[in-house]
């Protein structure tokens, strides 16, 4: 495992030159034994080092009025036909052409299919994309994503307050949030009529092979960590952490916890493998619209995790000021509720709940919505991890999912 | 290559002795796909095996050099994943094959009489294909769910113990292997048995031997070039399968095959060494146990 770089920008830059010049006279001695041709083909091979980030592509919005936008499943409003209500207004307002895409199914796997083009500086196929949290922070820590001009975007003052300033992007300059919602836990209400209160609830030994957990690390850990006590947005470190995996991996080793899934923990929430589980609020939502009203959700009483979604405009993109124009679209109060109200996650628009008012107002007192303070009071973002944290961390709870 | 042996035919020609342009421009196309699409990224992958951190990099950040400690460390980290995907894949391959040859001695050599009942049961045999893979082991897991009639009737016969599950498990990973293998399986033995000389069948038993003499001493030799090409057509692919074994499928956190490993580094911790490293693992260990079953079930004539 490496160690940290220096905090010091200034010495940071040093240290890095330093290596570089290292490098490169290691590499002339082991040209020679392997030859060019293997080296020119290990350009080919993902990683490579180095800091030279990819330069943003020119924009032909002017030119050309399309914008493509990558997607997760689910997260725009959409009728019984497959139009998307609120997108084709977009279209009709603003004359731009836009293109939606369920393309995202988790932060992982998209990355992996895009991140070579994205250090190449190549268009991606998308003008903007939406991620979690963490991952925008990797794409900015990268240098993948493009710098939005705000006179563009003059809605984006409508932005709740809570969510202006985040650690991994100061000031918002790259990214801007598209949804929130909560990751907390929820139960089969037929087979548990006494409820869930808190994340050690989970561990009772009547539910044993029966409890699922998140394969999101932030998500499982963060519900985990605040059940021991930790502040996870505050500060907290290896052993806070540790704390935490050492439950986990005894209640996986137990069998106490059936499963770690991703978003396919529905489907054994919906067949009766799972009873209770650490689970994403807005899914159950749907859940239980889609087949029948059978689970309930709760933040544990010790707190669950916070999470947003965020817009942000890839590197290679050429319509930088077409997904500016459909993200100033999206901070409309008014076309907010009319997502949220089919989304069923938390607007990041302030003026949303009012407009939410006139559209529908049995969702207008939806916690899972629109939180009010006790609920938000409840509900915690996980820090942003350095480098070294993530990829150790990381490793610890694959290392779980595993079973290694 | 061990290709070969896919091939149920017999006759082996000697090669023309003339030399002709046109057959090395015919055989141009697939040279020059073949050193594309496998040889350049099979020289990448060995070369990202022997990849280091970037000192103090980011996650995912590699550089170029000769770190041979990566198979050494992944061997001791993920031995147990190793040992437990040929397991899997050697029990799955056993278990099609005792399936599948008493189905493929049915349609090849007893459903003759009836060329429709013959193509009906074939039809059967394909038919899964019509269907995603990854939804019929999706539909296999809500079958096989805790609350399914099928799992609540073991358990109400008690044949299974009241708190027992089925999903998640070893036997649920094998069983899923081996029922979407099966139709791998069965047709290079349909192929194979299709052909069966049954007069030869009829000789064993004028010079009196018992049936399963016959079949031992007659069937299964003729038949041993559809066995091999059935094994191998099941073997290679369940050993490296991660979708069975996935936990958003058949299996769960104890049963992570090498497939699932190699996922979780390439795809979450972005640890592309030893994802690489562990598939040239596979792709060797495959080959070597390849090599020896060929060369034990005396069909060497196929590599």
């Amino acid at each position: 495992m490496t160690k940290p770089l220096p905090e010091d920008p200034f010495i940071r830059s040093l240290v890095l030159q330093a290596q570089r010049a290292q490098f490169s006279r290691r590499n002339i001695l082991k040209g020679a034994g392997i030859g060019a041709g293997a080296l020119a083909l290990a350009a080919c091979s993902p990683g490579g080092g180095g800091e030279d980030k990819p330069k943003a592509a020119k924009d032909i919005s002017d030119t050309d009025k399309t914008v493509r936008w990558d997607n997760w499943a689910l997260y725009l409003d959409v009728d019984d036909n497959g139009h998307y209500p609120t997108l084709e207004a977009f279209e009709k307002q603003s004359g731009i052409k836009a293109t939606y895409t369920e393309a995202v199914d988790d932060n992982n796997t998209y990355y992996g299919k895009v991140k070579d083009q994205l250090k190449l500086g190549q268009d991606i196929g998308c003008d903007t994309v939406c991620l979690t949290d963490w991952m925008v922070d990797r794409w900015i820590r990268f240098g993948y994503t493009q710098e939005f001009d705000y006179s563009q975007i003059p809605n984006a003052k409508n932005l709740v307050p809570a969510l202006k300033d985040v650690d991994f992007d100061p000031g918002r300059k790259m990214s801007l949030p598209w949804q929130g919602g909560f990751a907390g836990i929820a139960w089969n209400k037929d087979q548990l009529p006494g409820g869930l209160t808190s994340v050690s609830d989970l561990w009772d030994s009547s539910l044993k092979g029966r409890v699922g957990v998140l394969s999101e690390m932030r998500d499982t850990m963060g519900c985990i960590m605040q059940d021991l006590g930790t502040t996870i947005d505050g500060k907290w470190g290896d052993d806070d952490f540790s704390a935490a995996i050492d439950v986990l991996k005894k209640q996986v080793d137990d069998g106490q916890i059936r499963n770690i899934k991703g978003n396919s923990y529905k489907e054994d929430l919906q067949n009766g493998d799972t009873l209770a589980a650490i689970v994403w609020s807005g899914d159950i939502t749907q859940l239980n619209f889609e087949a029948g009203d059978h689970w309930a959700f709760a933040l544990p009483s010790k707190g669950g995790t916070l999470w947003n979604d965020n817009f942000l405009i890839p590197i290679g993109s050429q319509h930088k000021k077409n997904a500016e124009a459909l993200i100033n679209y999206y901070y409309d109060p008014e076309v907010a509720a009319q997502v949220a109200a089919y989304v069923n996650y938390i607007p990041p628009v302030a003026g949303t709940k009012e407009a939410m008012m006139a559209l529908d107002p049995s969702l207008a007192d939806d916690q899972l919505i629109f939180p009010n303070e006790a609920t938000l009071a409840n509900a915690h973002v996980f820090r942003s991890l350095s480098s070294d944290e993530d990829q150790r961390y990381n490793a610890q709870f694959q290392a779980i999912l595993l079973g290694v | 290559m061990a290709f070969s042996a896919f091939a149920t035919g017999t006759a082996q020609e000697q090669a023309p002795r003339r030399k002709s342009k046109i057959a090395l421009l015919l055989l141009l196309p697939g040279i020059l796909y073949l050193m594309l699409f496998f040889l350049v990224p099979l020289v990448s992958l060995v070369i990202t095996s022997f990849q280091a951190p970037v000192p103090y990099g980011d996650i995912g950040e590699f550089q170029t050099a000769f770190k041979w400690q990566n198979y050494v460390d992944v061997v001791n980290t993920y031995g147990e994943h190793i040992l437990r995907s040929f397991g899997y894949a050697i029990l799955a391959t056993i278990f099609a094959l005792l399936f599948s040859y008493p189905l493929a001695y049915f349609i090849g050599v007893k459903a003759r009489r009836w060329p429709l009942l013959q193509n009906l049961m074939l039809v059967l045999v394909i038919a899964p294909f019509f269907i995603s893979f990854l939804l019929r082991t999706l539909a296999w897991k809500s079958i096989l769910s805790d609350e399914s009639f099928v799992i609540s009737g073991l358990k109400a016969l008690s044949l299974m113990a009241p708190d027992a599950h089925f999903t998640g498990t070893a036997a649920a990973v094998v069983f899923g292997l081996t029922y979407n293998f099966i139709p791998f399986m069965t047709l290079p033995l349909y192929s194979n048995l299709q052909q069966l000389d049954t007069r030869l069948l009829e000789a064993g038993s004028d010079l009196y031997s018992t049936p399963s003499k016959t079949f031992f001493k007659v069937t299964v030799p003729l038949s041993m070039t559809g066995i091999v090409s059935g094994v191998l057509l099941t073997f290679i692919p369940a050993a490296g399968d991660y979708i069975n074994a996935s936990r958003d499928f058949l299996g769960g956190t104890g049963t992570a095959m090498i497939g699932n490993v190699i996922e979780s580094n390439f795809l979450v911790t972005l640890n592309y060494p030893v994802a690489a490293a562990l598939s040239i693992i596979l792709m060797a260990v495959i080959l070597v146990m390849v090599t020896v079953y060929v060369k034990r079930s005396g069909t060497e004539d196929l590599l």
